[in-house]
């Protein structure tokens, strides 16, 4: 897949981002403590030890260190909190700045020292800020970037049997979400139709690159397909002896700009669960012949968020005639 | 058709809603002639369980006739003109779960799998009328039913039995048969269960069918009490004696031997302190359950007991007796009933005289009563045990 950048750069880069997020959680949080636990040295260190407002200050900042701490050590969204942080830091410093200016001797020179190391601070706030939005930018596909999803089913039925209901690729659309149409166009060819995120169908179309029969199934999209694309299916026996274990994964290569925004926001908040729930109904058409159907979600498939849903009752006859698109 | 409906917490409504329609081919159309309202729709209606909608028909205890069948529901299995029990949990017959007899796990039954798998981890199976976390499927407190399955889960009736001596099949019969069997009865067991609602009656029920050498009901109520005495079994009301002790006296010191929580997230009672920190709890939603009964059956059962929950939890629950559990090598089991499982087997216990599911009938009511039957069930109102609904 050369026209996708490696996935394992997408992720060093994001747990680089991780990491430097932690990081700097730990040092907000020794910082809020120690403003906490002990404000009276913290301002004398500081040397704003002669002011009455820093008795105030200094423990309100703990505070707001602490919440920072919170934010860094438990969001993977490491970028909204190292942001919150900047501006943090913008505050210390204009108060710093205001405090030397009207500050001489030791005191002064320790404000200078305090003031030295915030800048440095800053400066990594700063970096993990912008490298955290960038990487999320990237990992979510908004603007334009990678899409890579997993996900795994356990269906009863043999491997040889779940392999072959996948290989037959006019079946995918009737339990994947997305797609309106698969059709067959040569031995390992074929062209895909999705619904569309812009008033009109995305098409495209994929080769199988790699194949073991019973096993597994690798194909790509070809061509300059709007959305390139790739997958691969495994097949592989439970220790049940019965059930095959079924490991899809995909990637989507997300333009930028409108098209790309507009697959993002097709795709939803939510991808691997999307993709999830197609395995789900993978399972329930191997398993039991086709798409379970409740009043809630009457349209199978066509049900693209679980909420809000329909009341559990039954449909009415125009909302029957109608159908999923109603 | 006419169905009681969902209309906002602690509120019910008897409407006129479209009748079903075939949806899957593997469905039928049941003309419900008898159905019944269960404790657990009380969790629904007080809005402890969430994902409930205005309109949502309930109810999953139902019986009637077949008027139409779907395309693949082979006809050796059902036909129309059949008259049938319908189970509560909707199975599919061919998952893993359903060829272990789990028929409650059902891994394709619940088109809002991903919500349930949320709150619970896995998913679990659709249930009729009984809120969108389990599918929401349509129930049964109405005219007409659609029944997804239907030639997996409807128990056909083809004996005389009256409507009333086989609806109970469908769940609360089960169920409670399900609290005791899960108790693994010796014939010197003293079982103990607490709550003498329905599904408490039938558990007591059950664990006397299954050689129980004594069974305890555990109640405030003393009608409920007085109609399990009426069954045989002992009364203990927790609002007159301290339950573990009279437990004790009665076991000579060792505590029951099995335990079955029949109650479930809304008990009332414990010492005051502990009932108030769940209510509060439980009234900002930090905390779904209060477990009273769970944890004094805990405590109370003899060391080396079983202790079988079949009330229904839908959370978290706070102030677990962990300690108990581990120290004493209690046994916890549970599970929503796998009411396939035991259907044909109860019927034949049925047919045999073994059990008389009529005994905790107290009302009968229209379908079009049903916001009264709610109100006389809920309250506990003119001795009120159980209602059943006839359209
Ligand atoms: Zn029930
Ligand atoms: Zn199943």
């Amino acid at each position: 897949m050369t026209q996708l950048a490696s996935r394992e750069e997408v992720q060093a880069r994001d747990d680089e981002v991780q990491r430097r997020g932690r990081e700097l959680g730990w040092m907000s949080l020794g910082l809020g403590v120690a403003q906490l636990a002990a404000p009276d040295a913290v301002r004398r260190i500081s040397g704003v030890d002669d002011s009455r407002t820093s008795r105030t200050m200094v423990p309100l900042v703990g505070v707001r260190e602490l919440v920072h701490a919170a934010g860094l050590l438990a969001s993977r969204r490491k970028g909204i909190w190292a942001w919150t942080r900047v501006m943090g830091d913008a505050m210390d410093l204009t108060s710093l700045g205001l405090a030397i200016a009207h500050r001489d001797g030791r005191r002064r020179r320790r404000l200078i020292a305090v003031t030295g190391a915030i800048v440095g601070i800053t400066a990594l706030d700063l970096l993990t800020a912008v490298q955290a939005t960038r990487a999320q930018r990237s990992g979510s596909g908004r603007r334009g970037g990678h899409m890579d999803l997993t996900a795994t089913a356990t269906v009863r039925k043999p491997a040889s049997e779940v392999y072959a209901f996948w290989r037959d690729l006019a079946n995918l659309p009737t339990f994947m979400a997305h797609l309106e149409e698969v059709r067959t166009t040569g031995d390992r060819t074929s062209h895909w139709t999705a619904t569309a995120p812009f008033g009109k169908d995305v098409e495209w179309d994929a080769e199988i690159t790699d194949e073991t029969p019973g096993e597994r199934i690798a194909w790509r999209s070809t061509g300059d397909a709007d959305v390139p694309n790739a997958g691969t299916v495994s097949f592989v026996p439970a220790p049940d002896g019965v059930s095959t274990e079924v490991y899809v994964s995909l990637v989507y290569d997300i333009p930028g700009g409108a098209i790309g925004k507009a697959v993002a926001k097709y795709f939803g908040e939510e991808p691997h669960q999307q993709l999830d729930d197609d395995l789900r109904r993978f399972k329930q058409v191997l398993e039991t012949g086709e798409v379970v159907r409740s009043d809630g979600a009457p349209w199978g498939k066509r049900a693209r968020k679980e909420f809000p849903q329909r009341p559990a009752q039954p449909l009415s006859d125009a909302e029957f005639e109608k159908g999923p698109e109603a | 058709m006419r169905a009681n409906t969902w209309a906002g917490r602690n509120k019910v409504e008897v409407r006129d809603v479209p009748d079903p329609k075939i949806l899957n081919s593997r469905d039928a159309i049941v003309r419900i002639t008898s159905t019944a309202i269960c404790g657990s729709d009380l969790h629904l209606v007080d809005g402890y369980v969430p994902t409930m909608q205005d309109g949502d028909v309930m109810g999953h205890e139902f019986m009637g006739e077949v008027i139409e069948v779907g395309s693949r529901v082979p006809g050796d299995k059902l036909r129309v003109g059949d008259r049938v029990v319908v189970p509560f949990p909707i199975a599919c017959g061919a998952c893993a779960a359903c060829a272990k007899e789990l028929y409650s796990c059902c891994e394709n039954t619940n088109p809002n799998a991903g919500i349930a798998e949320k709150m619970f981890g896995h998913p679990v199976a659709g249930i009729f009328g009984y809120s969108h976390l389990t599918g929401g499927f349509a129930g049964g407190q109405a005219q007409y039913a659609r029944v997804p399955f239907a030639d997996v889960g409807p128990l056909k009736i083809e004996s005389d039995l009256t409507d009333e001596q086989v609806l109970f099949l469908s769940d609360i019969l089960p169920t409670g048969y399900m609290g005791a069997e899960m108790c693994d009865i010796q014939p010197s067991d003293v079982v103990a269960v607490w709550g003498a609602g329905p599904v408490g009656q039938f558990a007591m029920d059950s664990a006397r069918v299954l050689g129980a050498a004594k069974v305890i009901a555990i109640d405030k109520e003393p009608y409920r009490l007085r109609m399990a005495e009426q069954a045989g079994h002992i009364p203990v009301n927790f609002d007159e004696v301290d339950v573990r002790s009279r437990l004790l006296e009665l076991t000579g010191g060792r505590g029951p031997d099995k335990c079955i929580d029949a109650v479930g997230l809304e008990a009332t009672h414990g010492s005051a302190h502990i009932a108030a920190y769940d209510r509060v709890k439980q009234a900002v939603r930090s905390e779904t359950e209060r477990p009273h009964a769970l944890r004094q059956a805990i405590m109370s059962c003899r060391s080396g007991g079983v202790v079988s929950v079949i009330g229904v939890y839908g959370g978290l629950l706070d102030k677990f007796p962990a300690g108990a559990w581990m120290n004493r090598s209690l046994t916890l089991r549970t599970g929503q009933c796998h009411v396939q499982r035991y259907m044909r087997p109860l019927l034949e216990r049925i047919e045999r005289g073994e059990i008389d599911p009529t005994r905790i009938i107290t009302h009968r009511l229209p379908l079009d009563e049903a916001e009264r039957g709610f109100e006389l069930f809920k309250n506990k109102e003119d001795n009120c045990e159980k209602v059943v609904l006839k359209s």
